[in-house]
């Protein structure tokens, strides 16, 4: 397999794995929004504290952690784009 | 004071812009101790903001394509974040949001997850492979991907569909705010409004529009969150009050069952003569309704929201501004971080706002106390008088019950610092805010459509040897004439401001969401599949509107997919036509398939040459 296609692997698997995150707290988690909300965190229902803050928290990590893994694919195969911000 | 070039000196310029701004909150504090009246106060926030941003749009102005088009590919990673957000965070979101959740309680927080969790597509699937390949504009990709003009063509009248639905949205919010704190009719304010925006755009384009964005978050986010830090601060609900309202959460829940939750009957509405537009609380806060239908609506409304968030070019577009593919990527992080500042906020303010007005403990409460004293308390007075609040007593025992108290949902953050006793000064900032909202949104929206028109349809479709004069000539003109047109609809007052918005993201995804994600992820998708795909996508999700449109046709929803969710219909349509279609004509040429492996790869050129 070339270099291409080997990059291309990793960051397909990559896309994926984000995929699954994305979808068990955009989804998931409201699934269950009924019996979740008899549990408390922080004082809040858990359902509303997911919808208010807990999944937006959660879109923001993933974001920062799958940037910095495809970076890292990027490096891997050499097709870094070079220091910049 | 700032030496060498403008971009290494960007935290410094807009640090001492905050700081300004921050002097200039303090100056009206004093000057409103001082006896300075709420009116003009009101007057110098939006006049003294909005000029500054016209300030900014003529430092920027240019005569470069380049720079015109996508900023000159060089604005970093965290402005383009705080850019984004503002481009992204319209009127809706900052006037209408918390009271949509004040109103609406958990059903309404899908719009939460909805407008946050699109980011993910828009990073994984997306924006780096959008940015290698060096467009212009979003049809650019898809005219260049799938060759010819009818493809690129379909793509800008989707682009435009979507984006014009949604920006007279914004200029309608952009009137309502500018007519209160000027004290002009709606219609004038309408077009204030306008020409406001079309001072940041008109000169510098994308330059422009991407440095008066990042001045414009600035000033709505500390709008926003200054009123919440304060009341929370004030009346002792906590010193953070994002960690620190659970029991405020849960008093609500207690009030609401000692005043019951009740929806009034239409009948009983149009009897007492209740302004359109005007809602009563009858949703629990935080309690989830019953049922696996209410969970697929909650998840539905959340999907459509995200895969538009996915397809909406005046978001797709700010990526192309980055200076390499690796800064794409981590400026949508960014964007999102500074979007969650604000919505995380959302569901904070509401509450805040609900417990003042609903506990009868507190002094600023109004649920269970006499009409007649109500009716006196001056922000009380002043919001009936404008028909965005009124009582209607039902049972006629002259005790303000809560399901009788009626209110415009947007008038929730524009009141709350009335109600909650705030000085005046936080009034006229959060005014300013939601100005600064809806014009940074309208500003992007109208240069998307302006940019897809004179360089989709004039310049590669009509007069492909316009010099570049010529060309930002027309990019200009058209941004006129398209402001203006939406301009004239938004004073029409057609549609209120959350139906036409939650439309916008129905359209972009029907026609756009696969014809983009699969012209980069699927080699074998063809011309002939993206065409018919956005013209059936499209075609079908409008059809489904119509139908099920209570002012339109007005059928009974299918399977809880009504009009708010349209896109669901349009967008899997759109999928399934695309590659049954694409499969059936022949694959793409070589060429084709080279540019796909090399968009693939983050590094090197990008595919369409710096001047195309």
């Amino acid at each position: 397999m070339s270099n291409r296609k080997k990059h291309w692997e990793k960051t397909k698997g990559q896309m994926i794995i984000t995929m699954l995150l994305w979808f068990f707290f955009g989804y998931v988690v409201f699934m269950f929004g009924e019996s979740l909300n008899s549990v408390s965190f922080l004082g809040y229902p858990l359902a509303y504290y997911m919808s208010a803050q807990g999944s937006l928290i959660a879109f923001v990590v993933i974001l920062f952690w799958s940037a910095n893994k495809q970076e890292k694919i990027d490096e891997e195969f050499g097709f870094d784009t070079g220091e910049d911000d | 004071m700032f030496k060498g070039k403008f971009i290494d000196n960007l935290p410094k310029i807009y640090g001492t812009y905050t700081g300004g701004f921050l002097v200039f909150i303090i100056l009206m504090a004093i000057a409103e101790q001082a006896g300075m009246g709420a009116k003009t106060i009101g007057i110098m926030f939006v006049a003294f903001t909005v000029s500054i941003y016209a300030f900014i749009g003529w430092l920027s102005r240019t005569v470069e394509v380049d720079a015109y088009y996508v900023a000159g590919r060089s604005v970093p990673t965290v402005f383009n974040g705080m850019a984004t957000a503002a481009d992204w965070m319209s009127g809706a979101s900052f006037v209408a949001m918390a009271g949509g959740i004040y109103f609406g309680g958990y059903t309404y927080m899908a719009f939460l997850v909805g407008w946050t969790g699109g980011y993910i597509l828009v990073s994984s699937l997306l924006a780096p492979y959008l940015r290698k390949f060096g467009c212009y504009t979003v049809p650019d990709f898809i005219g260049t991907r799938y060759g010819g003009n009818l493809s690129r063509f379909c793509a800008v009248v989707v682009l435009t569909l979507a984006s014009f639905t949604y920006v007279t949205a914004q200029i309608n919010a952009t009137g309502t705010i500018a007519a209160r704190a000027l004290g002009i009719p709606f219609e004038a304010g309408v077009w204030v409004g306008l020409f406001s925006i079309l001072l940041c755009s008109m000169l510098g384009g994308m330059r422009a529009v991407t440095w008066t964005q990042v001045a414009q978050y600035i000033v709505l986010i500390t709008a926003y969150l200054l009123p919440i830090f304060w009341i929370s601060n004030r009346g002792g609900y906590g010193f953070f009050p994002h960690l620190m309202l659970g029991e405020e959460v849960a008093r609500l829940a207690e009030l609401e069952a000692q005043f019951g939750l009740v929806k009034n009957a239409a009948a009983d509405i149009a009897a007492a003569g209740v302004p359109g537009g005007l809602k009563s609380i009858s949703l629990p806060h935080s309690g989830v309704p019953v049922g696996p239908m209410a969970a697929w609506k909650f998840i539905s409304l959340a999907l459509c929201m995200m895969v538009g968030t996915a397809s909406l070019p005046h978001i797709l577009m700010r990526y192309f501004t980055t200076p390499s593919v690796k800064a794409a990527r981590k400026s949508v992080a960014w964007s999102l971080f500074f979007i969650f500042l604000l919505y995380s906020s959302a569901p904070m303010l509401a509450t805040l706002s609900k417990l003042q007005l609903m506990d009868p403990n507190l002094a600023t409460g109004i649920i269970g106390k006499p009409i007649a004293e109500v009716m006196s308390i001056d922000w009380v007075t002043a919001w009936t008088a404008q028909k965005q609040a009124f009582i209607a007593d039902f049972n006629g025992d002259g005790i303000l019950q809560l399901n009788e108290w009626f209110m415009r949902g947007d008038v929730v953050v524009l009141s709350t610092p009335e109600v909650a006793g705030l000085p005046y000064v936080i009034t006229g900032l959060v005014a300013a805010g939601g100005m600064a909202a809806a014009m940074s949104t309208a500003d992007g929206l109208v240069l998307a459509i302006a940019n897809a028109l004179s360089h989709d349809i004039y310049f590669k479709m009509i007069d492909p040897k316009a010099d570049v004069r010529k060309r930002l000539i027309v990019a200009r003109s058209l941004l006129v004439v398209i402001g203006g047109f939406a301009a004239y609809i938004a004073s029409m007052r057609i549609t209120s401001i959350l139906g036409a918005v939650a439309w916008a993201f129905d359209f972009a995804m029907s026609g756009l969401f696969f014809p983009l994600i699969l012209g980069v992820w699927w080699k074998r998708a063809t011309r002939q599949g993206a065409v018919a795909g956005m013209i059936a996508g499209l075609g079908s999700g409008l059809a489904y509107l119509i139908y099920v449109y209570p002012k339109f046709m007005g059928n009974p929803a299918w399977l809880g997919i009504d009009h708010l969710r349209f896109g669901i219909i349009g967008a899997s349509v759109c999928l399934v036509v695309m590659v049954v279609v694409s499969l059936m004509t022949p694959e793409p040429d070589e060429a084709t398939q080279k540019m796909v492996d090399e968009l693939r790869v983050p590094s090197g050129k990008t595919i369409l040459g710096k001047q195309h």
